[in-house]
């Protein structure tokens, strides 16, 4: 009963595609990204001319210190402001084309609202993988050219990092299904912050040994695991000493981990499985919402 | 059923409620294929709800229809059904010939005929020295023009059209009909929802009146209309020309020296004026006149719903 075409499918996708680069979506985050890239990479040019109390320049294992910690600044910026661009774009995805009209003509063709549905995540989730994977790749590489320095698991970082885009702009897109794009948007990324805090609740709530802080903290990652992934993220730029100084700081340690900066553990395989799960499930219930609406 | 499967449309007390309002209400009907067929009704009789039902855009509460012998809904019979909507609105990002070769690859149309389909498309509609303009730059007429373009793509068996002239001019009007005149030729059925009566009465073989989500009459078109009788100009308009003239039906005298003589069918015409002229009249003008589907529909809206 149930079965998918692929081409109506990729149909869509390469629609939405188009539509971020003829609405230059592309170029502006392009052109806003070469600044950023540009600007961070001159910053981390200048760090190698900074001397201590003595006036002595830092040695290279400080400098490393340093750097690392300023790259997990940056990319926590980059990570918010790709946060906040893909509830943007794919806010209206649906809603927009079932409010304005231009669904009507699609969805009387052989399409089925799942496909439909698929086509749009397909569409949106390589525009983010391509951005997210692009973007964060050239800052890394080109502080790596300019200080020399590469965090411990760059790919893992850009997994993680585009890993955590996917799932805002799945949810962006169920709640897309029945709200209208300034809605859905308010929405998503009201969710997006609550479990960013959820995440920081985590950590007190450990620090402090207080459950019912920490179960909340917790939840609030299963319902949404973009926290979760962010901080898999940071885990992967941390260099081993400073996660083994955490570590071996006991409570302190773990109370770092209320701070959005830092992370003591990568998400456990478990969750990993559980925010595959969510996916499919949310994707799912997108599928079923659009079919059960009157277009 | 012999008819939902040989038939273009035919759907069996489809009814469709909003909450506890009916927006549909037990619609049955029959449209032939290779036939126009006119929906007719005013502003909110339910006509757009009906068209979505039939396209599967939205779900029925109750009865059933079937599209081209298939159930509503079905998703391959898509593939033989054009539709512009009456919110016709295509990607304003896209040049008119992107929009176009978008729906043929959705339509399942083999892709070494798009060129070919395509050109077809826009010159019929009018379009084709704009195939690489962006749809965002057309008039709201051109981008009607274009939805009909999209509603022709790949020689559908049925074209729905939800009030296709709505933005167009005179002209574009005409071209309309035109094209409606082309598609039946073609063998196609033209299920034609829309409140403009004239333009119904000049392409349709056969409407339906809707109003409050019920049909209230449907048929041929010459079934619907019935005869509006004879204008005949004549003197004297008393005395015995009128007596032989009464003979055939009522005589309404009409300013101008007219008088309407009502229910005479064109046949009779010729023994009316024997009659007329035996009886001592002086005919100067013979108009046999139709009912107008304005008429009759202003009639069946006037009258009480027995239903």
């Amino acid at each position: 009963m149930f079965s998918l075409d692929f081409q109506p499918m990729f149909v869509i996708a390469r629609l939405t595609m188009k539509e971020a680069g003829r609405r230059k979506l592309l170029f502006s985050l392009l052109v806003l990204t070469m600044l950023v890239i540009v600007f961070t990479v001159l910053g981390f040019d200048r760090l190698k001319t900074i001397t201590d109390r003595q006036g002595q320049p830092l040695s290279p294992v400080e400098l490393k210190g340093v750097v690392s910690q300023l790259l997990i600044v940056v990319m926590f910026m980059f990570g918010f402001v790709l946060a906040i661009s893909t509830v943007f774009v794919a806010s209206p995805a649906i809603s927009s084309d079932l409010e304005s009209g231009i669904a009507l003509s699609m969805l009387t063709r052989p399409i089925s609202r799942a496909e439909y549905v698929l086509g749009k995540w397909l569409g949106l989730s390589t525009l983010a993988i391509i951005y997210a994977a692009g973007a964060g790749g050239i800052e890394l590489l080109l502080v790596n050219v300019v200080v020399g320095y590469l965090p411990p698991n760059p790919l893992v970082f850009l997994l993680y990092l585009v890993g955590h885009v996917v799932i805002l702009l799945t949810l962006s897109l169920l709640i897309s299904t029945r709200l209208s794009g300034m809605t859905a948007g308010v929405v998503a990324l009201g969710a997006f912050g609550l479990a960013w805090f959820g995440g920081i609740a985590a950590g007190v709530g450990e620090a402090f040994n207080n459950s019912t802080i920490t179960t909340v903290g917790y939840l609030t990652k299963l319902i949404l695991p973009t926290d979760a992934f962010w901080r898999g993220a940071v885990y992967s730029l941390e260099p081993a000493a400073e996660i083994a100084l955490f570590r071996s700081a006991g409570n302190t340690g773990r109370a770092a981990s209320a701070s959005p900066f830092f992370a003591a553990a990568p998400p456990t395989d478990q969750f990993l499985a559980w925010t595959a799960a969510w996916m499919v499930a949310v994707l799912a219930l997108a599928i079923y919402s659009l079919r059960r609406r009157e277009i | 059923m012999a008819s939902a499967a040989s038939s273009a449309i035919h759907t069996a007390a489809l009814s469709k409620r909003y909450g506890g309002v009916p927006a549909v209400a037990d619609l049955s009907m029959t449209v032939p294929r290779g036939e126009v067929f006119g929906f007719l009704g005013p502003n909110g009789a339910g006509k757009t709800t009906s068209v979505k039902m039939l396209l599967g855009l939205t779900p029925p509460t109750s009865g059933e229809a079937w599209v081209l012998g298939s159930p509503i809904g079905d998703k391959m019979t898509r593939r033989r059904v054009g539709y512009l909507p009456e919110l016709f609105r295509y990607q304003a990002w896209l040049a008119a010939s992107e929009v176009l070769a978008m729906h043929c690859e959705l339509a399942r149309i083999p892709r070494m005929t798009w060129p070919a389909e395509i050109d077809r498309v826009l010159t019929l509609v009018g379009l084709s020295g704009r195939a690489g303009d962006r749809v965002g730059t057309f008039s709201k007429g051109m981008q009607q023009r274009l939805g009909l373009g999209v509603a022709l793509l790949g020689r559908p068996e049925l074209v729905v059209l939800d009030e296709p002239t709505s933005a167009l001019d005179p002209v574009g009007r005409r071209d309309v009909r035109e094209i409606i005149r082309h598609l039946k030729a073609d063998g196609a059925a033209v299920f034609l929802n829309s409140h403009l009566l004239t333009e119904v009465e000049q392409v349709c073989d056969r409407v339906a009146m809707v109003n409050h989500g019920r049909v209230i009459t449907t048929g041929r078109l010459d079934e619907v209309l019935g005869s509006g009788g004879v204008r005949v100009r004549a003197t004297p308009l008393d005395g015995p020309a009128r007596t032989a003239m009464e003979r055939f039906g009522a005589v309404r005298t009409d300013p101008g020296g007219w008088v309407m003589v009502e229910g005479v069918v064109e046949a009779q015409v010729p023994d009316l004026v024997v009659a007329v002229v035996a009886a001592g009249g002086r005919v100067y003008a013979v108009e046999p006149r139709h009912q107008s589907l304005e008429e009759r529909f202003m009639q069946l809206l006037g009258e009480p719903e027995t239903a």
